[in-house]
């Protein structure tokens, strides 16, 4: 069991990490390696938490991912995620962010393309 | 060979049977399909990802996004109905109208209308807007009427918000989308019951060529139609028709209040999103304290 000091010092350690981390906070499942985590999310909701969850699926790494609300009128979501093996799920968390980066930039730059007059489409090759 | 078949349509379709829909859920992950590689893969999705613009008017725009999945399809919508911001900043609004009229010969000024608010820019806002023109979409809105001796000297806010607030901040009118539907004909159907297939589906859908001297029917144009399901109380068309819609591609129709044009809410709405993004990413890379 932990003595008073040591929670003390554990408490503001968590003081700190929110002044220093604002909008995303970690819970780290006890008896693990960072392997399963969940991201708390403020200000977000099935937006962000959607779309992220389906690019962190589709990792090879990750056993499992889902989100929930926690209470409707709480605008944050908790995000778990679990890998396979010994990998930080922090990892697979970045990357998804990453990925749906990648896959807005993609949608952005088709869209303004196909925007632009015929005749000068022809000027931006898909990229491959 | 059947059993590939309908991993395809579990994969592709979604399906509208006579009683639910089926394959509703995105379930191409990795490792859910033995001989599929389902892992990301950035390349694959810009070589299929594709937007056709289909119609482009006044404040409305209709455009296809091909290659997509509906969390972020979704995303976007979500984002274009709930995460907008009023292009409109902060600005002071007086509205002064004397005499009145009665009927507009009579008096003047006795109808206030939205064109009567001007922009006052406060502190440094003239320098930071030099060609701003701040005013109403529409100029033609009457806000009160007025009788001789009468006058309103006012003057108003301007508050930017976003349509989360309340759907006033909201520069976009409507933001939907629909799935392509595909509709296959399973048996030949001629005929009579020709006739009555083509009833059951909205205008264009189905058309009727002469083959032969025998009336056949063939889907003309899918996407025309509105899924009314009406061929299924029909016992003898039910079973010779398939209802689907593709799972990844988004017919998305756009509306505009007017304020700006439904293309840059478009692009805006993506931004948005990689903005939701980078704001942890960034959060991420601040150095953790040890």
């Amino acid at each position: 069991m932990a003595d008073s000091g040591e929670r003390k010092a554990s408490l503001e350690m968590k003081t700190l990490w929110h002044l220093f981390f604002p909008n995303l906070w970690q819970v780290q499942a006890d008896g693990t390696d960072g392997n399963c985590v969940t991201f708390m999310l403020h200000d977000e909701d099935h937006t962000l938490g959607n779309s992220l969850r389906y690019m962190v699926m589709k990792n090879p790494d990750v056993e499992f991912c889902g989100y929930c609300i926690t209470h409707p009128s709480e605008s944050k979501i908790n995000f778990r995620i679990q890998t396979r093996g010994s990998l930080p799920a922090v990892e697979p968390f970045r990357k998804g962010l990453n990925d749906l980066m990648g896959v807005c930039q993609h949608v952005l730059d088709t869209f303004e393309v196909r925007l632009l007059p015929e005749e000068l489409r022809g000027l931006f090759v898909k990229r491959g | 060979m059947a059993a590939e078949r309908s991993v395809a349509e579990m994969r592709e379709r979604v399906v509208l049977g006579e009683f639910g829909v089926r394959n509703v859920h995105t379930t191409d992950f990795p490792g859910n399909y033995p001989g599929y590689d389902d892992a990301w893969d950035p390349r694959r999705f810009e070589e299929e990802f594709r937007v056709d613009v289909v119609r482009e008017e006044d404040g409305v725009l209709e455009f296809d996004m091909v290659g997509i999945d509906a969390a972020v399809a979704n995303a976007f919508r979500r984002i274009l109905l709930a995460e907008f911001q009023l292009k409109i900043k902060c600005s002071r609004n007086p509205e002064a109208a004397r005499e009145s009229s009665d009927p507009n010969e009579l008096y003047f000024n006795h109808k206030v209308y939205s064109k009567h608010m001007t922009w006052v820019p406060l502190g440094n806002q003239a320098d930071l807007f030099p060609d701003a023109d701040f005013r109403p979409v529409h100029d033609d809105i009457l806000i009160a009427l007025l009788r001789p001796g009468q006058e309103i000297d006012v003057l108003m806010h301007c508050v930017k918000g976003v349509g989360k607030d309340h759907a006033k901040f909201s520069p976009v009118a409507t933001a939907s989308y629909r799935l392509l539907p595909d509709i296959t004909l399973l048996q030949p159907v001629e005929d009579e019951a020709a006739e009555t297939l083509q009833k059951c589906f909205s205008p264009g859908v189905i058309e009727i060529q002469n083959v032969k001297g025998k009336k056949v029917a063939r889907v003309a144009n899918a996407r025309l139609d509105t899924f009314s399901r009406e061929v299924f109380r029909h016992e003898g068309l039910k079973n010779l028709v398939r209802l689907a819609r593709v799972r990844n591609h988004y017919i998305f129709t756009v509306e505009s209040t007017g304020i700006l044009p439904p293309d840059v809410l478009v692009t805006e709405a993506i931004k948005i999103l990689m903005g939701k993004c980078q704001r942890f990413l960034n959060e991420l890379d601040t150095v953790p304290m040890e």
